[in-house]
Order: structure tokens, then C-alpha cells, then sequence
């Protein structure tokens, strides 16, 4: 992890609406410069925690702190952060140019000054020319750069931004995934960024904070949360898996759908109930003699770069990627090496 | 009505009308084999015509022609000048030199002047007053917002007669606030027949009118947008002044038209709460065809009315060419 100094702190934050908790003991810090995604479903929280950071909401408990210095108290006008919003939140009888010169018209900068400005953030969004065109004349994805160019110009030490994306096309909000990564990289700010897309997650973030009902179930890096999710729900919301109950016998030898498995994880004692994670990718289908389990295709898609196929083992039916397809019907092994097995700690029932 | 004086050729002409309309709808029939969609519309149509469309020609008739059906202007002159029949009449008898000394009477344009002005005053009062409680009921963060849209309405399912009159028995003199006047020692006031009860009878009858279409913008627009101001680094106050404000313009606008037409004709508030001591335009007309049975002057000022309120309607409608302000005007 860098090294970098923390520029946002949530210490203990807890948010409650009418008596329903929403934040549960919220704790997690922020690097400067570091590309932060809050990922989860939809009502996980991760809207609220953003508005927490924003101002906007006033936590029910905890403190936000900003470069160590408490904030929870100071008004969204005065935070060092700027936010995106999610339905961008352009202003309708203001002009493009005057959009973005919005902020730095608050703050009594001088005519040129601001003319410069904007210019930079117009080009920065490859929107030059577009100055003086009223923002409903726009198309989703400009309004989105517009909105964009409108908190950066301020210059924030933090930029929040709340599903930016959710409202463009798929081919659209793949460039302009790239775009605000390079843009991040490129004028060094700190990105918090909120989504219920694990593709974009993954994609962008140096960090992902995986939410559910309003707690954190885990923080690392791309990499970790999608090769060694923290639990089952972390592991279905990021990308596919087949979960199934086991039973760990001792370490390195889990047992499920009634044979033996060599996996590579340990510490979770002997005969100890445990979630099995296995991503369909990670399953190699066989000959039918020399599969660790023997299944029948149920049934076949075809998903463009692989196929995808549900296999009945008898006690569970497995998800399976792979790039040949076997017709539906036909009976084959089924086969997971060690290191692709995945055991973690049966989940509590509330947190699924 | 005994004073009723219609043009001979009224009957005529409504009859014509008639049966052109008839045969317009048979026409349509047939031409589409049967009944089309539009043809419900006939019995608007109907109304519209002959009680907006009829009386708007009547009003126009009346106005330009004397009482025995001749065209003229002098209507519009005696409307400049309330002498000027007087004037000319004596003309007739006793020559220029005695007609010289008939001055000018200014009451008509006096009222008109006099009545724009209240108008003007009864709106920006309505305005100021209006806009913290459009403000206040449009907040969702406020619990009481709501509440206070049904007090606003409750009233409004009252007859705004009976809610003048209410006012009455508050203002009098052995009113209600001169009895607690009285009861606290500071002895009875004249509260009522003055301008200022009028002006006040007429915020409270049209404050509603100010208040709703600026709270139906202000409840259209996206809460995220003062966020966003608040987050670009605007205070309460800037946010509502940058943002808040210019976004409910239509409201204001369509608030402003819908208080400042019916007062420049008020009449009846100034009666009960005037005494008698404030006359406006509305007055002037209603006494004009009731009590001097003046049927063409009291036409010549009504279009004279009209005129002006097309006029202001047609600036207004400039500053919100979209008519985004709930599509009154």
C-alpha cells in the first residue's frame, strides 16, 4: 500500500433515519491521491457514507476527520471536497461556461482568472466549444464531463462522486471509466467514488470498500477482493462463484458434496463448517472417470468470449466458464486445483 | 334586466352562428363516417362562445357606439375626460364660450391610475410575504411544510365574499382586535375605511395566489441542485440567491400575473373595507353599467381593462416564454 498521508478519516461513523440504522460503526481512512470505490448494492449505504463525507448528512454518531482535523461539524460549503452527483445536478438556467465558472465565481476570482480556468476544464473534458450551449441541450455523457469539469475546477483535495456513470450507455461509461482514471492519475486528487457496478469497481480503483446493510465486509485492493473475498457475499458480488457449504476436516483438506478436497487455507479448525468459494472460470471440465466430482450439463450459454454451463453434481449444480462447450445432456468430471478453492467463515445469517 | 339594451341585429347574428356551427358538426360527421374524437369538444366549444367569445363582441359594440346604436369614439373621450358629454351638451345649448369653462374631469383615469397602483402594492406585499411561505412549505426537511399547504387551502374552499366580510367583524370598530384594544388600554382605533384595509382585504384574498404557483416550482426543482450549489461553496442565503431564486422565477411570474389581474379589478373590498373612501376600476365599471345604466362607457372602460391586462400579459409572457410557470398564463 502507498505511503501516502491520510486525507479522510471516518472514525466510528454510524447513521440512523427514524430509528432504522442505515451505517453500522463505520471505520475507514483514505489516502491522498488514492482511487477509493464504496461497492455494494443498492441501500448498502454507500450513498449515505459519501454524503456523511460531502456534508450533507450529519453522522448519528462518529466523526469525520479531514487531514486529522475534525469536520463533522463544518458545512458542506467550507469542506475542502467537491462532489459529482449522481443525476449530475447541472444547473438549468446557467450555461455551460457558467456551470463550471460557478464555484470560482463564489470565491470572487478575477474575470480572467476564471476565463482560464474554465478553458483548462473545458479542454481537460474535451469539450472545448461547447461554452455557450445550455446544459439541456447536452447529451448524457457531456453533461457528465460537464459536471465533472464543474467540481474539479475548484481544485478539491477530494473529489466524491456518486455513481457518475449509472445513467450512460455501456460503451459510453467503459471510455469514461478510462477517462476519469487517467484524469485522476493525471492531476494527482484523491478519488472517492461510489458504485453497484463490480466490473467498474474493479476496473478504476486502487481501493475497494465492499459494503452490505450498512457495514464494511471489506477493504483491499481489486486484486484481493477478487481472489480472496472475505465471505460469501463479498465473493457473489464480485464477479460470479459458485458458493456451497463444506466442512473443513483439518487444514488443507476441505470436504463438500461428499469428497475430499486438497485446498491451500488453514486455521480454521478441525471439522468446522466453513463457505466453499469457487469462480466458474476456476472449474476444469474433464473426462468423465478422472473428475474429483461427475456431473450432467443442464444447460448451455453461449456468453460471447465462453460458455457458460450449469453441471448437476447430484448434490449441487455448478456454474462453469469454459472456452469449449460440452452439448447438454452428456455426463463429465469436474475438477478444481487446491489454490482455486476458496474456504471462508460461514456468514451470519443478517449480513447476507 | 330592464336596462338590457342589445343591437337588433344580436338575435340575428346569433342565430346565424347557431346554425353555422350546426352544419359545421353535421359536416364533420359525415366527412368522417361518423363521430370523431373532437366532436366532444362541441359542448365547450358551445359554452366558450357564447359566454366569452359573444360578450367580448358585445363589449366591443357597446363601447364604440352611443346609446341609440351610432359608431363613435366617445366613449373612450368620456373615459379621458368624465365631462366631456356634459361639456358638449352644453355646447349645444349655451355655445364654445360656456363650454370653455367645463374643465376636465379626471375620475376614470384617476380610478385606473389609482387602481394599478393598489394592484402594484397588493402584489409586491403578496410577493414578500408570499415567496419565505412557498419557501417554507416547499422544504421536505420541514415537517410543517405540508400542514401549512391545508391551511393555506382550507380558506380558499370558502367564498371570498363571506371571507371579506369576515374581515368586517375583525376591523369594525367594536371589532374584534378594537375589543382586545380596548381590553389591554390602549383604546379603540380606526381600523377600517382606509386604504390600508382595502390593501390588506386584498393581500388576504389573493396571498394563495402568489403562494402556489411559486410552490409548485419550488417543489419541482431537483433538491440536488442546492446541494450542488452548497457543495460549489455557497451559504443558505447565496444558495437561494444563486440558485433557488432564479429556478423558481416562473413560479413568481405566473404568481405575479395570477394576483395583479384580479386586483387591478377588484371591486366589492374596497366597498366593505373602503367605506366608500377608495373606488377601483372594478367599482367604477360595476357602478358605470348598474347604477348610471351606462352600458357604452361601462363597455369602454372594460375593453380599456382588457387591453391593458392583454398588454401586461403578453410582457410577462416574455420573461417566461415556456410558460413553465403551471401553464396559467
Amino acid at each position: 500500500m502507498s505511503q501516502e498521508p491520510r486525507m479522510i478519516h471516518l472514525e466510528n461513523i454510524s447513521k440512523e433515519y427514524d430509528g432504522v440504522t442505515v451505517l453500522d460503526d463505520i471505520n475507514l481512512y483514505i489516502r491522498k491521491k488514492e482511487f477509493v470505490t464504496l461497492l455494494g448494492p443498492s441501500g448498502c449505504g454507500k450513498t449515505t457514507t459519501l454524503r456523511i463525507i460531502g456534508g450533507f448528512e450529519y453522522p448519528t454518531t462518529g466523526r469525520v476527520l479531514f487531514e486529522g482535523k475534525d469536520i463533522t461539524d463544518i458545512p458542506p460549503y467550507k469542506r475542502r471536497v467537491n462532489t459529482v452527483f449522481q443525476k449530475y445536478a447541472l444547473f438549468p438556467h446557467l450555461n455551460v461556461r457558467d456551470n463550471i465558472a460557478f464555484g470560482l465565481k463564489i470565491k470572487k476570482m478575477s474575470r480572467a482568472e476564471i476565463d482560464k480556468r474554465v478553458d483548462k476544464m473545458l479542454n481537460l473534458v474535451n469539450m472545448n466549444g461547447y461554452g455557450k450551449r445550455s446544459v439541456d441541450s447536452l447529451s448524457g455523457g457531456q453533461q457528465q464531463r460537464i459536471a465533472i469539469a464543474r467540481s474539479l475546477v475548484n481544485e478539491p483535495e477530494v473529489l466524491l462522486l456518486d455513481e457518475p456513470l449509472g445513467a450512460l450507455d455501456l460503451k459510453l461509461r467503459k471510455e469514461m471509466q478510462l477517462e476519469l482514471k487517467s484524469m485522476q492519475q493525471q492531476l494527482g486528487i484523491t478519488f472517492l467514488y461510489v458504485t453497484h457496478d463490480q466490473e467498474e469497481a474493479l476496473t478504476m480503483s486502487d481501493t475497494i470498500v465492499v459494503m452490505n446493510t450498512g457495514h464494511i465486509l471489506q477493504i483491499g485492493t481489486p486484486k484481493t477482493i477478487y481472489d480472496e473475498p472475505a465471505n460469501a457475499f463479498v465473493a457473489n458480488f464480485i464477479g460470479e462463484s459458485n458458493i456451497i457449504r463444506g466442512t473443513m476436516i483439518k487444514d488443507e483438506l476441505v470436504s463438500f458434496c461428499g469428497v475430499d478436497f486438497p485446498c491451500v487455507d488453514s486455521g480454521f479448525g478441525e471439522n468446522a463448517p466453513v463457505d466453499v468459494v469457487i469462480r466458474p472460470e476456476d472449474i476444469m471440465i474433464l473426462g468423465e472417470d478422472i473428475g474429483q466430482l461427475t456431473g450432467t450439463v443442464k444447460s448451455v450459454l453461449f456468453k460471447g468470449v465462453h460458455y457458460e454451463m450449469m453441471i448437476d453434481s447430484g448434490d449441487f449444480t455448478w456454474k462453469v466458464h469454459s472456452t469449449t462447450m460440452q452439448p447438454i445432456g452428456s455426463r463429465v468430471g469436474l475438477s478444481v486445483v487446491p489454490f482455486n478453492i476458496h474456504i471462508m467463515h460461514p456468514m451470519k445469517e443478517e449480513a447476507k | 334586466m330592464t336596462n338590457l339594451k342589445l343591437p337588433a341585429w344580436a338575435g340575428w347574428a346569433m342565430a346565424l352562428g347557431l346554425a353555422l356551427f350546426i352544419g359545421m358538426v353535421a359536416l364533420s360527421v359525415r366527412r368522417n363516417h361518423g363521430v370523431k374524437r373532437s366532436l366532444f369538444a362541441t359542448p365547450y366549444t358551445l359554452w366558450m362562445m357564447i359566454f366569452t367569445i359573444l360578450p367580448c363582441i358585445l363589449i366591443g359594440y357597446y363601447a364604440l357606439t352611443d346609446a341609440n346604436g351610432r359608431l363613435t369614439l366617445d366613449n373612450f373621450r368620456s373615459f379621458w375626460d368624465s365631462n366631456y358629454i356634459m361639456r358638449e351638451n352644453l355646447r349645444a345649448v349655451a355655445g364654445d364660450e360656456m363650454a370653455a369653462t367645463v374643465a376636465r374631469g379626471s375620475v376614470n383615469v384617476d380610478t385606473l391610475v389609482y387602481s394599478l397602483w393598489m394592484a402594484f402594492l397588493c402584489t409586491v406585499v403578496s410577493l414578500v410575504l408570499g415567496y419565505p411561505a412557498a419557501l417554507f412549505m416547499a422544504d421536505r426537511k420541514m415537517k410543517l411544510g405540508s400542514t401549512l399547504v391545508v391551511l393555506f387551502i382550507i380558506p380558499m374552499w370558502m367564498n371570498f365574499l363571506l371571507r371579506t366580510i369576515a374581515w368586517m367583524s375583525l376591523l369594525e370598530d367594536n371589532g374584534l382586535i378594537n375589543a382586545f384594544f380596548d381590553w389591554v388600554g390602549m383604546g379603540r382605533v380606526q381600523l377600517m375605511y382606509n386604504q390600508e384595509a382595502v390593501l390588506l382585504g386584498m393581500v388576504y384574498n389573493f396571498l394563495p395566489f402568489m403562494v402556489f404557483p411559486i410552490y409548485t416550482s419550488l417543489s419541482k426543482m431537483d433538491p440536488k441542485l442546492a446541494e450542488a450549489a452548497q457543495d460549489l461553496g455557497c451559504n443558505s442565503f447565496r444558495t437561494l440567491y444563486k440558485v433557488t431564486m432564479p429556478l423558481s422565477l416562473p413560479g413568481v411570474i405566473s404568481g405575479i400575473t395570477m394576483v395583479f389581474m384580479p386586483s387591478v379589478t377588484t371591486f366589492f373590498i374596497p366597498r366593505v373595507l373602503g367605506g366608500g373612501n377608495t373606488r377601483m376600476f372594478g367599482d367604477l365599471i360595476e357602478s358605470t353599467f348598474k347604477t348610471a345604466g351606462d352600458w357604452n362607457l361601462g363597455s369602454a372602460l372594460s375593453l380599456i381593462m382588457m387591453i391593458l391586462i392583454l398588454i401586461s400579459l403578453s410582457i410577462l409572457r416574455k420573461a417566461d416564454p415556456n410558460g413553465e410557470g403551471g401553464g396559467i398564463i
